[in-house]
């Protein structure tokens, strides 16, 4: 009988349109609320994050680690990127060029490219798929292995050893190999315009100087610590929020890969908008 | 409790903890004597872990109060909170070793970085306990991945004892180990606990390991201690789960409820 009832009565409550209606902004309401949430539970970390930056005691050990593992072992991957970016800017230029006369700005148009967007850009990118799932990883395993529980037992906190030094070390190399980054890059452009395209050396360099000013450079770097600080955070917070198990360790660390790649393209635009707006 | 253990160094009052709608300690009481061993059983999914977890601090139980030697524990600063902890050591089930850190690195952790002690003399001390849970000194300078489990169990207790801490918790100390090897870890518990003088609180639902470690048993069942005395006791309990978990039978008032 008390069947019956209830089969009664859910047709009437999925027909009646002010509760079908009530019921979609009740999910639509609910899923906002979880999104605050999860924003809020982020600035939390990220205040946290940045806090155990600046206070005592430091870990310089763990930082000199991480300022290799992220620095100096990205910079095969970053170089790699910017030469052949570079190389295919200036290729790609001089088949557009060609039809408006307009091949002497190709060296122009390479250097700025390289230093404002490019290099940063795919940098961030880069370091994103190498450093941020390799964080997000690690810290993920140390929290289903109870390494951060045991690293609380022991009196470390784990903002301290494990977070801040991650954050530091990203936020300090990122504009580092970005730098480099836009040497090797203007530098693979110089070598198809050169070598291929028959430029002379002494006019593609000149027309480069003349043309990169100190803030296209400089805004290049303000980019690259952002990014930094975007994907270490993100594959902190995605590792040390992990879920139980494997699944969880790979849930974390797509989760960062795909969060702080989305992030840099939203903040390159809000920081190219500050720069050259 | 006899007479001479009024001297109490661990008081959970009234402690309970819910996920959601799942009530995991439910008004859990229960105190250990300074300087003795006390060894909790339960089954799987009793709260044996959440309660431990409470007392170190790793989670907030929604009620009650754990006293660590008289101080309150629940709602400490941080610094007050950090002082308490310089008290614990803890085996972890899996050993929780650092994967990236050698093992005299592991073993002196809580020396150096903890208290601050220099390198060259916590390295002294952690050969000396790496030796002491009966591993070689060559030990030290591998890394927890290059170890047994048995190992790895080893070096997870001497470092838990590395920094002569007052209050030592075991979790699931045998867990995964076979028979000797569990025996061995025993003995290793109990005459590092003694050694130390230490309090001693260790969840296990291995009876073997409980009968030999223990100086109290206590039985945690539905999120409540049901019932607690000295371990000469736990044969003539009087208490029916007890009877049912010690002899490991599967009929009785514990039920295996499938959901």
């Amino acid at each position: 009988m008390t069947g019956q009832a209830i089969e009664q009565e859910k047709p009437r409550k999925c027909c009646n349109p002010v509760t079908a209606v009530l019921d979609i902004f009740g999910a639509v309401g609910a899923s906002i609320l979880n999104m605050l949430a999860a924003i809020g539970r982020l600035c939390g970390f990220i205040s946290r994050a940045v806090m155990h930056c600046f206070t005592p005691p430091f870990f310089p050990s763990q930082l000199a680690r991480q300022l290799i593992d992220i620095g100096y072992y990205s910079l095969p991957v970053v170089g790699m990127t910017a030469l052949f970016t570079g190389m295919v800017l200036a290729l790609q230029s001089y088949t557009g060029f060609t039809r408006f006369n307009a091949e002497g700005a190709i060296a122009g148009v390479v250097v700025l490219s390289i230093t404002r967007e490019l290099s940063p850009v795919l940098a961030g990118l880069m370091v994103a798929g190498r450093v941020g799932a390799a964080i997000a990883a690690e810290i993920g395993t140390m929290r289903v292995t109870e390494q951060i529980d045991a690293l609380r037992t022991l009196s470390v906190n784990p903002f301290k050893y494990l977070i801040a030094p991650r954050v530091i070390a990203a936020t300090l190399t990122l504009p580092i190999l970005v730098l480099i980054g836009d040497i090797i890059g203007v530098y693979g452009g110089y070598i198809v315009s050169i070598y291929s395209l028959g430029f002379s050396p002494a006019g593609y360099l000149s027309q480069t100087w003349d043309t990169v000013t100190q803030i296209d450079v400089v805004s290049g770097l303000w980019k690259a610590g952002a990014f930094g600080f975007i994907v270490s955070i993100m594959g902190c917070y995605h590792g040390f929020n992990s879920a139980r198990g494997a699944q969880g360790v790979g849930a974390a660390t797509t989760n960062a890969v795909v969060s702080s790649s989305i992030l840099i393209l939203i903040f390159n635009y809000l920081i190219t908008q500050i720069f050259f707006s | 409790m006899s007479a001479q253990d009024t001297d109490i160094m661990l008081d959970l009052k009234g402690v309970s903890k819910a996920f959601g709608s799942n009530k995991v300690l439910n008004d859990l009481h229960l105190s250990v004597p300074k300087g003795k061993s006390m060894v909790v059983i339960g089954g799987s999914g009793t709260g044996k872990s959440v309660m431990l977890k409470c007392v170190l601090g790793l989670l907030q139980p929604d009620q009650g109060s754990i006293l660590i030697d008289g101080q309150d524990g629940i709602g400490a600063d941080a610094k007050t909170r950090g002082e308490m902890m310089k008290k614990f050591g803890m085996l972890f089930q899996g050993g929780a070793l650092f994967d990236s850190l050698k093992i005299w690195e592991n073993v002196s952790f809580g020396l150096v970085h903890g208290q601050g002690m220099a390198k060259k003399e916590a390295k002294e001390i952690a050969i000396e306990k790496i030796i002491a849970v009966g591993l070689k000194p060559q030990v030290a300078e591998l890394y927890p991945a290059e170890l047994s489990g048995g190992m790895q169990k080893r070096v997870g207790l001497a470092r838990a004892v590395a920094t002569k801490p007052e209050i030592i918790f075991f979790d699931e100390p045998t867990t995964g180990l076979d028979p000797i090897m569990a025996d061995v870890i025993n003995d290793l518990i109990v005459e590092q606990v003694k050694g130390l003088g230490a309090t001693a609180l260790s969840i296990t639902h291995d009876m073997a390991s409980a009968r030999k470690i223990a100086d109290y048993v206590a039985m945690i069942y539905e999120g409540r201690i049901i019932w607690t005395g000295p371990v000469s006791d736990l044969d003539h309990s009087g208490n029916e789960y007890v009877d049912q978990f010690i002899h490991g039978r599967a009929d009785g008032p514990i039920t295996r409820r499938v959901v």
